[in-house]
């Protein structure tokens, strides 16, 4: 079954704090081990959005405002 | 399609120049999405501080003034009794900011029953001058004017702002909230909401104290600087309602 929510983190604005790596329920964010954005920051992903329930604790817990969260 | 979560309309564009996992940028969407859901945009003038959020005045999507140190609720005083009831006024301060240079401000408009809401962010520190000791530090606490930590036999111990207004007769509505965690940032919210409710009814002085982390100048990464606010700053400056008039 495909997952319906699809969460957007805007890599060039992300400072790669880990607060949504924390807020995170289903623990489906890291922050990235291979990419460095121009600020400098390793930008948090998504690993595995097929278990994204769509909660939005990940974007209302973003300090850059960053997450961009929706659903089909 | 649905959106579940998008920015407000009511921040600009333009990124915060705040340091990761500084939560005032948490605090700063709050603030704008309430104005947002309230439709407040051409009707409120928000009055920024000296402190890290000295440039809250580009972040916010709406009438922005900026106040010399510790004044912004003199500021918010004139502009309020300026525009009249149909405006909200706010202002947006740090502890650095309203707990030291601007004391006297915050007391005389609470005093007067200004109508305004104050949004004052406590993180215990001096953020952007380095990192100083303010009244807010904690016992113990390490800053760059205490590097062995703040005693109160030096110092006193550190003031607790809403404690202090909600003994003022004409302050309306004082609450401390944190945004450590979702629940708590839903919390913050409703605080923020209520208060500018009750500014639109014409009622009186308004403040919402956030505890907020400063990982930075804490010496702490941004995840770490939330454990430290829940087992140290929690404790001390304990969340609740202080004071609420209306519930009275
Ligand atoms: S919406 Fe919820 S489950 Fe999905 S990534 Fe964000 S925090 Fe995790
Ligand atoms: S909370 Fe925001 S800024 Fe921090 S790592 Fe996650 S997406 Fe990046």
């Amino acid at each position: 079954m495909s997952n319906l929510v699809r969460v957007t983190i805007n890599e060039e604005r992300c400072k790669g704090c880990a607060l949504c790596v924390r807020a995170c329920p289903k623990k489906i964010i890291e922050l990235s081990k291979t990419k460095i954005n121009a600020k400098g920051y390793r930008p948090a992903e998504v690993t595995n959005m097929e278990a994204c329930i769509g909660c939005t604790a990940c974007a209302r817990t973003c300090p850059d405002v960053v997450i961009h969260i929706e659903k089909d | 399609m649905a959106v579940l979560f998008e920015k407000t309309k009511l921040l600009t564009d333009k990124q915060f120049h705040y340091c990761p996992g500084c939560h005032h940028g948490i605090i700063h969407r709050l603030v704008a999405e309430v104005l947002d859901e309230m439709n407040l945009q051409g009707k409120c003038i928000g009055v920024a501080p000296v402190g890290c959020s000295v440039f809250a005045y580009d972040y916010f999507n709406c009438d922005m003034y900026e106040a010399a140190h510790g004044r912004a609720p003199a500021v918010a005083t004139g502009i309020k009794r300026a525009v009249g009831n149909d405006t909200m006024v706010f202002t947006y301060q740090g502890d650095g900011d309203l707990a030291s240079i601007g004391t006297a401000e915050i007391v005389h408009a609470a005093h007067r029953g200004e109508k305004i809401v104050t949004i004052f962010v406590n993180n215990a520190i001096y953020g952007m001058t380095g990192g100083q000791m303010a009244p807010t530090t904690l016992i113990g606490q390490k800053a760059s004017t205490c590097p062995t930590g703040r005693t109160e036999e030096w110092s006193g111990m550190p003031i607790k702002m809403s404690e202090m207004l909600a003994q003022i007769p004409s302050s309306y509505y004082i609450e401390r909230v944190a945004v450590n965690n979702t629940a708590n940032i839903a919390k913050a919210k409703k605080a923020i909401a209520k208060a500018f409710r009750y500014q639109m009814e014409g009622k009186g002085f308004c403040m919402i104290e956030v505890l907020s982390t400063c990982p930075t100048n804490w010496g702490l990464s941004p995840v770490e600087a939330i454990d430290w606010l829940e087992n140290n700053m929690i404790p001390y400056y304990p969340l609740g309602v202080y004071r609420d008039k209306e519930a009275e």
